[in-house]
């Protein structure tokens, strides 16, 4: 599974990766977390407010940090 | 009653107090005399730096409040309701109440075009976003007055309104990157999602951002204000700019327009500006040249479109900015 956090560097993106790579673990799910802050490769996901956060190339969230227990009910789903 | 809000407006916007605080500090903390030169200086940093942190807090938590409501994709599919010149004004207006980041505007321009807006449409919005902010009109009526600030938001809206609708009557669309009307749109909307308690704490960390993000540039703008207001001499200044002289709004363009700074960085100067006998006109035309273009936003804009709409773009803009200095400069006895 691969996991990308959109965000060009704000402190707001770090908080999102923190808690998704938390979710992945209680999940003991074996997720790719990946950083994606080219601002043009952003807008390619359709996301304009960061951070977003994108799994398997699926937006699931934008504009907004989800806590480790939202990112995991989504891991769930997908 | 007029007296409370003349009181009001003194103490509140103008910070009065302030003033009056710093001066004792400058007289009798430092012992010099604050309508002396260095005394005098010394005054308009300190004042000028508290009263526009203080200011800024308190407008940037509030209008961020207000803007969690109003999130890109909420503020894409009202104007994608809207057609004709309805919807440029409704652009314009939005612009004013979106975030002030200049890099927001890119995934702002991408979103906007894939989801099949008019050119027209996103192009108003876009003029709009960095020049009218709600916390710049306010900041404005503490510096200067409100009639001067409520003049500077309508002409601000006029130009966004109109700038958009010219970009969209010379129909520019192929002279959009092809992949921008390829790109997805994705439609997450945490609108119905945010607590009030989200929307606060949203708010406040919008406040730390961005003081974080201006405060350099806010003490280079009232640093250089310092400097025109008691070292530059008047002489020199309206050689320069002076109100008789036909040149200044062009002047206070061509410097403007390549420079970033944000609209809180440009205030203190044009205050300097104007107190040193510069038109009103040239002042507002400086600030909005600083504000509406720099070089890090037009670099970020050719990425997503081709060179002829990026000087378009730059090009209506400019001559917008300028048309509205000399109008300004030309009925500034209305305003004072």
């Amino acid at each position: 599974m691969i996991i990308k956090i959109l965000g060009s560097g704000c402190k707001k993106c770090a908080a999102l990766e923190e808690n998704a790579k938390a979710a992945a673990k209680t999940a003991a799910i074996n997720a790719d977390i990946e950083k994606v802050t080219d601002i043009v490769a952003i807008a390619g996901y359709g996301v304009m407010s960061t951070p977003g956060l994108v799994i398997d190339e699926k937006v699931v969230a934008s504009g907004r940090v989800l806590s480790a227990s939202e990112i995991g009910a989504l891991l769930q789903e997908s | 009653m007029r007296e409370v809000l003349i009181w009001l407006n003194d103490q509140l916007l103008r910070m009065q107090w302030l003033s009056d605080l710093v001066t004792l500090l400058v007289r009798d903390g430092f012992g010099l005399d604050p309508t002396s030169q260095v005394g005098g200086s010394i005054h308009f940093f300190i004042y000028d730096v508290i009263k526009i942190f203080i200011l800024l807090s308190v407008l940037i938590f509030s209008i961020s409040y207000v803007q969690s409501y109003f999130p890109p994709e909420r503020t894409r599919r009202i104007l994608g309701q809207r057609e004709g010149l309805g919807a440029n004004v409704i652009a314009a207006l939005l612009g004013t109440i979106t975030p002030f980041c200049s890099c927001s505007s890119i995934p702002l321009f991408i979103g906007f075009t894939s989801a099949g807006l008019p050119l027209a449409v996103t192009f108003s919005f876009l003029i709009s976003s960095p020049l009218v902010d709600l916390a710049s009109v306010i900041l404005l009526a503490s510096i200067f007055n409100w009639s001067i600030a409520l003049a500077y938001v309508a002409i601000g809206l006029v130009l966004a309104v109109l700038g958009g609708t010219l970009i969209g009557r010379l129909k520019l669309e192929d002279q959009v990157e092809g992949f921008v009307y390829q790109s997805p749109v994705s439609d997450h909307d945490n609108d119905g999602a945010i607590s009030r308690r989200e929307r606060v704490s949203y708010a406040a960390e919008q406040v730390i951002e961005i003081v974080h993000r201006v405060w350099l540039y806010v003490l280079i703008g009232v640093g250089i204000g310092a400097a025109i207001h008691n070292w530059i001499p008047e002489t020199f200044i309206s050689a320069l700019l002076g109100q008789d002289k036909w040149w200044s709004v062009l002047v206070a363009t061509i410097v403007g327009v390549p420079m970033y700074a944000d609209i809180f960085g440009t205030l203190p100067i044009a205050e300097a500006l104007v107190q040193k006998g510069v038109g009103l006109g040239t002042a507002l035309t400086f600030m909005m040249a600083v504000t509406a273009l720099s070089l890090p936003s037009m670099i970020m804009l050719k990425r997503v479109v081709k060179l002829p709409l990026l000087i378009v773009f730059i090009g209506i803009v400019t001559v917008g900015i300028i048309l509205i200095g000399y109008t300004f400069n030309a009925t500034a006895h209305l305003f004072v």
